[in-house]
């Protein structure tokens, strides 16, 4: 994990004085709501249905023991002993009161968290693979590279008040698990000819109303211009991004008004302008902030120790094992998913009392140190193989061992309508009943890979374009009506899934999702072609033969 | 709607002329863009400082021949919340070198000060008395800043080298 240093601290603590004022001019009236609506949102507090909501970051998904700690402290004190994890590697807080929210990021600030930009049209918190610097092929760690822009995207004097809100995302392996192709700038970390780190950079991806997958703005980028490079991709945005209109101020609207080529240009020419400036980087910088990234004194251990072999005798820990552990860089360990997804609640919600006691796990067990995925799951990333049972014991005491992940059940899906303001239909039912209905592990297993993206408004915060089957709720003569997509993707294969015919009633969501998942099996070639390859070789028709005629 | 320059409310000794307004014999002007590129030349000559109005849709590139005899650009945020500034201003600063006054005009608020003083702005049609009143105050706010911008605060990854350079003398 990365240690900030006095510097870090120093920006951090002068953010959150700044915020303390901000606030005190709100309550004393010396602020309108119009004017302090963008100074709360450029600190991660919305405006809810019932109460103010605080969206801190957790850049590149990487949370150390002590910091997940404190994020329990502020659910219990601040809040109602509870977070929301999203699917951009933030927490989300849903009851704060504006008075007390100085005092929790204060309290955050003790331990290098910030809530910096987790909202407002600026740009966002840097997302990267919750599996970063320890997945097994990958070609180096690309959180060094984040936490750079992360730094250099924070307070930005230029970019802070953008046409709209703008994504980066970042990876280092051939599996993307960042989603970097629905980002506003997605970044593939490489290696050119001579061996130096530089970057594929996709521009133009994203989701909402309007959803575009990224197009590759230039194929190599090399590392030391990578910051000039983004700062010109900004600069032509700034100036050229619409802003008549909220719903295409996106950069994908431009990009796509223009032509990736058009555009492509524009930003070349910019580029040449400042590349050779002082955003220009050298290795001794890069050394620099990997020198403050904190890596684990792996020891020499089995791949296959005694502890393991003897609890593969009990079914259940076999089930979770085959589920949740993934393999490691190093062979004495593993990466642990820990599913967020029991049967029945809400998807990517921890308890204080998890958070702490995961905090606890992760100190004995991963080095102290926790991951999170915008999947909506957390991990530990380095738990040595001779541990397992043992943790997986611990886990499954404080209901995180749901052997779920990557299967039907681990849905995805944003607040909806019981929290969201802007909201059109429900989204947490539906992902609970759909929980119950495929609860049996057996029933889930066998239908394998399948990831169910749930928005509550064209909006698409809970990814629904890029779910194997994605379902959208919108309202229609005062009525919730869901639409039903699939074939999406959010990989490195990623694409928009197709609908797959009319809309349906809140109550038959999860018939139809039934439905289709019955056609699926039946069409499928072999027990291993995943639901999205099936959609794949035979396209929406099959299915919406067999999901309507019945309907 | 107080000015502030150098750091203090200040009075500002230029006019604003509309497109129409008839041409005062002397005395600091402030000309809107579309007049100023019409009337240049006659603009020039005239005795008394004179300052162009830029709207912030329009190329600042237009503007290079003229920097050198313009006391003042003023750059406009419609609200605060509209940013295209910020790019114009760090252009005329650091690619087309302008080093007269730069001021920020239109919803210029508190909040926005350290972000215009790094972008290259120097005065400010500030819109609340409170928030002139504060400037200097909340000009100090930062002390850590991230980015390189032309306004040559140090930032903090030089920070860090020059930590790491004195720390490795003599080791």
């Amino acid at each position: 994990m990365y240690a900030y240093d006095e510097i870090d601290r120093t920006l951090v603590n002068e953010r959150v004085s700044e915020f303390r004022d901000q606030v005190q001019r709100r309550l004393s009236g010396e602020l309108t709501e119009d004017e302090f609506k963008m100074l709360r949102l450029q600190n991660g507090v919305y405006l809810q249905l019932h109460a103010y909501m605080f969206r801190v970051a957790i850049p590149y998904g990487t949370l150390a023991s002590n910091q997940l700690r404190q994020l329990a402290h502020v659910a219990r004190k601040y809040d109602r002993g509870y977070g929301h994890f999203t699917t951009r590697q933030n927490i989300q807080f849903n009851w704060i009161k504006l008075s007390d929210l100085p005092d929790a990021l204060a309290d955050l600030a003790e331990v290098g968290i910030h809530a910096m930009q987790t909202s407002g049209n600026n740009m966002r918190n840097v997302t990267s693979d919750q599996w970063a610097g320890v997945a097994p092929g990958e070609i180096e760690d690309p959180r060094i590279w984040s936490e750079l822009i992360r730094q250099h995207t924070t307070l930005h004097p230029e970019f802070s008040f953008l046409p709209r809100k703008f994504k980066i995302a970042i990876t280092a392996s051939d599996h993307d698990r960042a989603a970097i192709k629905v980002h506003d700038i997605g970044l593939r970390l490489i290696k050119n000819e001579k061996g130096e780190t530089g970057f594929e950079v996709l521009v133009g991806g994203g989701l909402g109303r309007t959803p575009f997958i990224g197009k590759t703005i230039k194929h190599f980028v090399h590392g030391r211009d990578l910051l000039s490079y983004i700062e010109a991709i900004l600069r032509v945005y700034n100036q050229y991004g619409r802003r008549d209109n909220i719903y295409k101020a996106r950069i994908k609207i431009l990009v796509h008004e223009l032509g990736i080529e058009k555009f492509s240009r524009e930003v070349e020419e910019e580029w040449q302008h400042i590349r050779n400036s002082s955003l220009q980087i050298d290795d001794e910088v890069i050394e620099d902030i990997r020198s403050r990234f904190i890596y684990p004194a792996y020891e020499k251990l089995p791949h296959m120790p005694d502890e393991l072999r003897q609890a593969a005798a009990d079914p259940d820990f076999e089930a979770w094992r085959k589920n949740s552990v993934a393999a490691h860089k190093n062979p004495g360990y593993s990466i642990v998913t820990i599913s967020l997804k029991p049967i029945g609640a809400p998807p990517g919600d921890a308890t204080a009392e998890q958070m702490d006691a995961l905090a606890d796990l992760a100190d004995k067990y991963s080095f102290g140190e926790i991951r999170v995925g915008h999947e909506q799951n957390l991990a530990l990333p380095h738990v040595a193989k001779r541990d397992l049972p043992a943790l997986w014991k611990a886990l499954d005491k404080l209901g995180l061992a749901t052997p779920n992940v990557n299967l039907i059940t681990d849905i995805i899906a944003c607040p909806g309508l019981d929290y969201c303001s802007l909201a059109n239909a429900r989204s947490i039912p539906i992902a609970q009943e759909l929980t119950r209905r495929f609860a049996n592990h057996e029933l889930a297993n066998l239908i394998g890979r399948l990831h169910i993206n749930i928005s509550g408004c064209i909006n698409a915060c809970g990814h629904h374009h890029v779910g194997h089957i994605g379902i959208l709720g919108v309202e229609k003569n005062g009525e919730e009506v869901y639409q039903i997509t699939i074939g999406g993707r959010a990989d490195e294969s990623a694409a928009l899934g197709n609908l797959i015919g009319p809309g349906v009633k809140f109550d038959e969501v999860a018939d139809v999702i039934e439905d289709i998942v019955e056609a699926y099996l039946a069409l499928r070639e072999r027990p291993e072609e995943l639901f999205v390859d099936t959609v794949k070789r035979l396209g929406v028709e099959p299915f919406k033969e067999r999901v309507y005629a019945t309907r | 709607m107080p000015l502030v320059n150098g750091g203090k409310i200040a009075d500002d000794s230029f006019v604003k002329l509309a497109v129409d307004t008839p041409l005062p014999e002397d005395g600091d002007i402030l000309v809107p863009a579309e007049r100023f590129l019409g009337e240049a030349d006659a603009l020039l000559k005239r005795a008394g400082k004179i300052g162009v109005i830029w709207p912030n849709n329009r190329d600042i590139a237009e503007l290079v021949p003229y920097l050198g005899k313009l006391a003042t650009v003023a750059l406009v945020f419609p609200s605060f919340r509209d940013g295209r500034a910020y790019s114009q201003a760090r252009l005329l600063r650091e690619r087309y070198g302008y080093r007269g006054d730069l001021r920020a005009t239109g919803q210029v608020l508190r909040d926005q000060f350290v972000f215009m003083l790094r972008a290259g702005f120097e005065s400010f049609e500030v819109k609340k008395q409170a928030d002139a009143e504060a400037f200097m105050q909340t000009a100090k706010r930062y002390s850590v800043f991230y980015q390189p911008t032309g306004d040559g605060r140090i930032t903090a990854l030089h920070r860090r080298m020059q930590l790491r350079h004195s720390e490795g003398v003599g080791t």
